[in-house]
């Protein structure tokens, strides 16, 4: 009844190729950013669900965005998502500690050019590797750059514990210091560069990557080139994660330190876009938005019944293992097919067919 | 010099603890065509079962290697029933992606089930040097790391004899070539499946064992499975020989790597260097060293 | 019979071409030419040798031996790229369409070469990335007329019968406004109806667009009908060439594949 597509004619390919076409869910768009930006601010007061869960969210949703691009989108499996967010982060730390009177912006910017940069280094390979032998090759990607930016005391500017505390966010004097603040600003980014990357998905640069992803031989013949394609994959997508990785030092962590990046982060954000959907860019924040979720549930549920806190991480273990699993029988498309199904079911209603 | 030799010798022992690792993926792989990710979770469950059997419910070892060995038959056939078989038309990413998933599940079953403090594994032979080759040459090598090596010596010939030698093997030769011709002529499929990874369980149990007595039994164990990866890459993911010349050639590099140039730049190489040295490997060969060139039809 | 077109000049020339893999000869010593605005049929008995002639063609495969000159170019080896850009385009045997997108995004992918806009313009719609994407949009929804895929322009091509899956990778060749076109077997697995609309389609390409078509059909009803001028191989040789009637009565053609009609 209420979500009818009838009636609703575009007149124009532009009109055609709007990334909401259906007005009804434009309009559930702007309730959502109405609510994100302004009822969230003005009336969640709890430090805990604005730091603990929104502004996690909220990275972990542009990281598993970057590596959608590049595994969902370019098909090319990357197990070497946290290195990329590790060189955001320490990027951008020592463009703000080296060079004066750097603004923020661009100094997360940066961190998620070099980033960048790194991605189109460690992406090379994928030219010659395929598959899961490439997936295996990007551990070496995140094992290395790891060891690289622990062992080189450039990078962290000689601490000799290894910890840096993240300098203070601010941009033309307005501090960044509460979580309502730090929430802002990380979700002015995410959304800007979500739509960015919806853009990109939908251009030419998109239709590239997927059709390298579907068949790379008959791309070629059609008049791909391989390596650009590949190459920019890499540099988008690691872009994205260097900007994540660099949010999740200053904004989340409130410090800068290697093994936060770790393999273990990698599979978190890979999870997330096989349970959200790959390929998909609504899947990346469903995906996210459940992996950061799911510990807080289990913990209350382990809570509830007396189980001490190992079980809930055990069971976290569990749960998330045997949810790939499930998702890659069962729906492989993840949580964002699961949502288009419930969106066509919606358009029928209440009619059966 | 001798030293040079120490660390070559404790390296390939390394490597050939590595290679057992590896078998395993190579024996699925062989068979059912499918990156078993999941195999360093195995190791850890095979190990953590032996140890909680024996520490916590007092058995004498033998008893426990068996029950451990019954259960990772019974893990075999419920991963073969409830992931493999839905998945079985699927692109090998999707199941590689289903063993991540299924990793991860068996190591929060294994922790849940045994605890997750690391424990200690006796096997009764202990990690000194061998007296003879001390006296002789002054040389530092581990009886245990040679009986390792044994170990592992027998277990690929065992194997060696089960492919080429016996009605079973020659079913599982069938099956790595051609899926549908075996089922053709009468091969039960789900059947090898399961009694390929049944055999990469046996080979996980021994792994387990033989990695958890040398650095004890913990959730660790899982990412010494992750370095079997560049072990196979080099040896290919299809060849028992290959497993073992990837495993020394690794286990070799990453001792000498570190003993070498680790005290120029610091140390710790040994954590990315055979991934590294599998990544640029794989750019001259990428199909490893004893692996079947991949021909690719339009 | 379109008489009224008027045939070019030779603009495709393959001499001397052979080609190996490993000890296996694919192709032995293979001449003809092609000339503009033409239909040229490849036809022969399985494994004579047929998609790897047209994988020669446009760079799929290096030839041991020959050259192959294109628009006056002479070259011993194209790469795939360059066969793009330089107007070549084609279809596939077992149908190589990109699963993942929908029929309209297929399309729009042959447009590929003439989208100049890179991924920063993409990614905030500056004025040169939207205007390419609706130029192209324009383009390609002319291709859907012509081909009548007007219904199915929005499904994601994995959903798609196979007969309508064979256009859509048509008119992905089509995008790329093609002077030569390369088709292999386009109309294999086709009922009667499906072939008649394919026959009209590869037809009205030629007449509409000029473009010159080169076809691998077993169906030789089909060759006879509409191509200009046939080549016959076997075994990687080279066994006929000429207008369809010749090849239709030479005595080794027939031995070889047609059988006695």
């Amino acid at each position: 009844m209420i979500y009818r597509e009838a009636g609703q004619f575009k007149t124009s390919y532009l009109g055609d190729t709007q990334i909401f076409p259906i007005k009804q869910d434009r309009y559930t768009m702007l309730a959502l950013f109405a609510v994100a930006f302004i009822a969230v601010p003005l009336f969640v007061e709890s430090q805990y669900v604005l730091s603990g869960i929104l502004i996690p969210f909220l990275i972990f949703a542009l990281a598993a965005l970057g590596l959608n691009i590049l595994t969902g989108y370019a098909g090319q499996l990357s197990l070497g998502t946290a290195a990329f967010m590790a060189v955001g982060a320490f990027a951008s730390y020592n463009f703000m500690l080296r060079v004066p009177h750097m603004p923020l912006l661009l100094a997360l910017a940066l961190g998620g050019v070099m980033a960048a940069l790194v991605g189109i280094l460690f992406g090379l390979p994928s030219l010659r590797i395929r598959g899961f032998y490439l997936a295996a090759s990007t551990l070496a990607t995140q094992f290395f750059v790891i060891w690289c930016l622990t062992k080189v005391s450039w990078f962290t500017n000689n601490s000799s514990s290894g910890v840096i505390t993240a300098q203070n966010m601010e941009i033309l004097g307005f501090q960044f210091n509460t979580p309502v603040r730090k929430y802002l600003l990380v979700l002015s980014i995410v959304t800007a560069l979500a739509l960015a990357a919806k853009n990109m998905v939908r251009g030419s640069v998109g239709r590239s990557w997927m059709a390298v992803r579907d068949m790379d031989v008959a791309a070629e013949v059609i008049g791909f080139r391989l390596m650009r394609t590949k190459l920019t994959a890499f540099a988008v997508s690691s872009f994205y994660c260097g900007v994540a990785g660099a949010l999740f030092a200053y904004a989340y962590l409130g410090t800068v330190e290697p093994e936060a990046y770790n393999l273990d982060l990698s599979f978190r954000i890979l999870f997330m876009i096989i349970i959200g959907g790959v390929g998909s860019i609504l899947g990346s924040f469903l995906g996210a938005a459940f992996i950061v979720l799911m510990p807080i549930f289990l913990n209350i549920m382990a809570h509830k019944f007396g189980l001490p806190t190992s079980v809930a991480s055990n069971l976290e273990l569990m749960v998330f293992g045997g949810l790939i699993v499930f998702f890659l029988i069962v729906e492989p498309h993840g949580l964002a097919r699961l949502w288009q199904i419930a969106k066509e079911k919606l358009r029928l209603w209440p009619f059966p067919h | 010099m001798s030293i040079f030799f120490e660390v070559l010798i404790g390296g390939l022992l390394t490597g050939v603890m590595y290679a057992l690792i590896a078998l395993g993926f190579v024996m699925i792989y062989k068979a059912s065509g499918v990156f078993n990710f999941a195999q360093g979770a195995m190791v850890f469950f095979a190990a953590l079962t032996c140890v909680g059997l024996k520490d916590d419910l007092k058995l004498p070892l033998w008893l426990a290697i068996l029950i451990t060995m019954v259960v990772m038959v019974i893990l075999s056939l419920l991963i073969e029933r409830i992931v493999l078989r839905p998945l079985v038309n699927q692109h090998e990413i999707s199941l590689f992606m289903a063993t991540i998933g299924l990793s991860f599940f068996i190591e929060g079953v294994a922790q849940l089930m045994w605890g997750s403090t690391g424990r200690k594994l006796e096997l009764g032979i202990e990690d000194v040097p061998i007296q003879a080759l001390m006296d002789k040459w002054s040389i530092s090598i581990s009886q245990f790391d040679v009986f390792a090596a044994l170990v592992c010596a027998i277990l690929v010939g065992a194997l060696a004899l089960l492919f080429n030698k016996t009605k079973v093997g020659r079913a599982l030769r069938a099956v790595a070539d051609d899926h549908q011709a075996s089922m053709a002529v009468g091969i039960p499929l789900h059947r090898i499946w399961v009694i390929v990874w049944s055999i990469a369980g046996f080979i996980a149990l021994v792994a387990g064992l033989l990695w958890g007595s040398r650095n004890g039994v913990q959730f660790a164990l899982t990412f010494v499975a992750l370095k079997a990866l560049p072990v196979l890459i080099l040896g290919g993911f299809t060849s028992v020989p290959g497993a073992i010349v990837g495993g020394l050639i690794i286990g070799a590099g990453e001792k000498l790597a570190e003993f070498y140039i680790g005290p120029m730049v610091g140390g710790g190489i040994e954590g990315w260097f055979p991934y590294v040295l599998a990544l640029l490997f794989l750019l001259v060969r990428p199909e490893g060293l004893f692996g079947e060139k991949i021909i690719r039809r339009i | 019979m379109s008489s009224a077109r008027k045939i070019g000049d030779v603009i495709l020339k393959l001499d001397n071409i052979s080609l190996r893999f490993g000890g296996v000869k694919a192709l032995t010593d293979i001449s003809f030419d092609v000339r503009e605005h033409e239909i040229r049929a490849i036809i022969g008995p399985n494994g004579a040798g047929k998609s790897s002639m047209l994988n020669v063609i446009n760079g799929v495969y290096t030839p041991q031996e020959g050259t192959i000159s294109f628009n006056g170019k002479v070259r011993k080896d194209m790469n795939t790229h360059d066969a793009a850009e330089h107007g070549i385009a084609r279809t596939f045997q077992n149908i190589a369409l990109f699963t993942g997108m929908s029929v309209l995004d297929n399309i729009m992918t042959g447009r590929n070469l003439k989208m100049k806009a890179n991924f920063i313009e993409q990614a905030f719609r500056l004025r040169r990335a939207q205007r390419e994407e609706v130029e192209n949009r324009k383009k390609v929804e002319e291709i859907i007329d012509f081909l009548q895929l007007q219904s199915v322009r929005k499904t994601p091509v994995s959903r798609l019968p196979y007969g309508i899956k064979k256009r859509v990778e048509l008119a992905r060749a089509l995008a790329a406004e093609p002077s030569m076109l390369l088709l292999d077997e386009p109309m294999a697995g086709m009922n009667v109806e499906e072939k008649q609309d394919m026959c009209r389609f590869i037809l009205d390409t030629n007449d509409q667009f000029g473009t010159t078509i080169v076809l691998i059909e077993h169906d030789m009803g089909v060759v006879m009908d509409i191509s200009d001028r046939v080549v016959v191989l076997d075994y990687g040789k080279k066994i006929g060439d000429g207008v369809p009637d010749q090849v239709r009565n030479d005595p080794e053609v027939i031995k070889a594949y047609l059988g006695a009609h």
